[in-house]
């Protein structure tokens, strides 16, 4: 039988999902071992237990002197953050997307120049941004935007293109006018897409996130991480490191649910 | 006295003419089939009869008005593929009949109730009722095309246009579909064009039967020429009009009788 056509049984299938898990942490206890033997004092691998106590003391203890949890205060202060990039994001890219795909006098206008402006390279405008929005959460949130809007835009208005001429017309025919047309049979249809390609610009809305606030931030996890990179306090690292993986994980999850949930007609195709 | 006229129609793309010199009379309530081999233009001339397109040169008139620019109400369409909503019910798919010319495409309240009245009447006509609450993408091809035709009609069209409406269907389903429409025509008595590339289908569901083909044709310059009606089959009495002519004008027969011999 050839290799493509052998498929894991449901118990092995668990299995090899776990299995590289499972030896990337083997690798690092290893690691780990290896160099504290060495050296007790060393921080550049601490041991996993050194990084539970840490994760255990970072998620319950209060700061003495504010009496606030520092990382649920990063966590809170960097999900807003987030939550209003992405989600102006999704709000100018749904607008400008439904206009390059149904119109085409925006789509002339407008096409070529989203083209290029996906070009730009969104790291290389955060001094700008800090320039003219200051070093507050503004800058923040609009450099996510800007990051991931283009992309947004150019996936969804080609997802517009993508429905069917024949639809389009139908619903000319049933009297529909522009704005019917945009807002009861385009919009519904792209609403999957729209959370489909959100999933997709997540990675690049986080990167944007924790790259800003590393440059000027006063509260953030990614602010934090960049902190404590001067005490070498991996262990610190880590935990954070680990906990950003898993909310990213959870928000995927999360919109994967939704999507399935608030669109039955799709069938479970997507 | 003709309904929908068409008046010297040439089409073309980028220089290269599909159809030329196309001249029609059709009268209000004549179902008109449109046969043709591949690529000879007659999606294009539907296209034109639905404003999707307007003709390089000519005119397409209904009811005498002004010629089209855009698809709309005046004109119902069903097409082989994609012709329903996929995100709306069986049953909102008819409710955007009546919905959709409104500002907002929505109806509320009562306005909602009654439509939903009135779009559950519809589905009982096309036995779809049962599957009103389910998406269209899990009926069968025939309840599809049933409910896109069920979904035209409800706006009240002046002309019905079939794009090969049955094409995609199975033999089976198909005959019931003939069945159906052909119901559907006794109730509403439309003026409907129909494309396919079933020649026995054009015949049995048409008043007239037009080919589209081309007069001339240049062995080395395929695309030179475009396609026109060659044909124009009067298909009522399956296609043979006159052979029971002595039974609709009785009167006819006296005259057709042989004299008498003389003793």
């Amino acid at each position: 039988m050839r290799l493509l056509n052998r498929h894991p049984t449901r118990p092995t299938g668990i299995l090899l999902a776990a299995l590289p898990f499972v030896a990337v942490l083997i690798a690092y206890w290893i690691g780990s071992e290896i160099r504290l033997a060495a050296n007790p004092q060393d921080k550049l691998l601490p041991a996993p237990e050194t990084i539970m106590n840490t994760a255990g003391r970072l998620f319950t203890e209060p700061n003495k002197r504010t009496g606030e949890i520092l990382l649920w205060a990063d966590t809170f202060a960097s999900l807003r953050r987030l939550a209003f990039g992405v989600g102006i994001g999704a709000l100018i890219s749904l607008t400008v997307g439904v206009g390059i795909g149904l119109l085409p006098y925006v789509r002339r206008g407008l096409s070529s120049f989203v083209a290029v402006l996906s070009m730009v390279p969104p790291l290389a405008l955060l001094p700008i941004l800090f320039i003219v929005f200051g070093l507050g959460e503004t800058s923040k949130i609009v450099l996510i935007v800007i990051g991931i809007t283009p992309f947004l835009i150019r996936d969804l208005s080609q997802r517009v293109l993508d429905i069917p001429h024949e639809e389009i017309v139908k619903a000319q025919t049933l009297g529909a006018s522009t704005w019917v047309i945009a807002l009861r049979v385009v919009l519904p249809q792209i609403l999957p897409r729209l959370i489909a390609a959100i999933r997709l610009s997540l990675g690049a809305a986080w990167l944007f996130l924790i790259a800003a606030e590393a440059v000027a931030a006063e509260v953030g996890l990614g602010y934090r991480i960049f902190l404590v990179r001067r005490y070498l306090a991996m262990d610190i690292i880590l935990t954070y490191v680990i906990w950003i993986t898993l909310l990213a994980f959870l928000i995927d999850f999360a919109l994967k649910t939704l999507s399935r949930k608030a669109f039955p007609w799709l069938g479970g195709g997507l | 006295m003709s309904f929908v006229t068409v008046r010297d129609v040439f089409q073309e793309y980028d220089g290269r003419p599909i159809i030329e010199r196309v001249n029609l009379d059709v009268a209000e309530g004549e179902f008109v089939s449109i046969v043709g081999a591949s690529g000879c233009g007659k999606s294009t001339f539907l296209r034109l009869l639905l404003a999707d397109e307007t003709p390089t040169r000519g005119r397409i008139t209904v009811d005498g008005g002004t010629p089209a620019r855009e698809p709309g109400r005046e004109r119902g369409v069903v097409f082989q593929k994609y012709s329903v909503f996929p995100h709306m019910t069986v049953r909102d798919n008819i409710v955007a009949a009546e919905s959709f010319p409104k500002g907002w495409g929505w109806f509320r309240g009562a306005k909602l109730r009654e439509a939903r009245a009135r779009a559950d009447e519809v589905l009982e006509r096309i036995g779809l009722a049962h599957v009103a609450k389910n998406y269209p993408s899990t009926l069968s091809g025939g309840m599809q095309q049933r409910l896109a035709i069920g979904q035209a009609l409800h706006a009240r069209p002046r002309i019905l246009l079939l794009d090969e409406p049955f094409g995609a269907l199975d033999p089976g389903t198909r005959l019931s579909m003939h069945e159906f429409l052909t119901q559907l025509r006794a109730e509403t008595s439309m003026t409907v064009f129909m494309v396919t590339h079933d020649l026995g289908e054009g015949f049995k569901l048409g008043d007239r039967v037009l080919v589209f083909d081309k007069t001339r044709w240049d062995p080395d310059y395929p695309e030179r020429y475009g396609a026109t009606i060659t044909y124009d089959f009067d298909a009522r009495d399956h296609g043979i009009p006159y052979q029971h002519i002595l039974d609709k004008i009785p009167s006819l027969a006296a005259a057709s009788e042989p004299a008498p011999a003389p003793n």
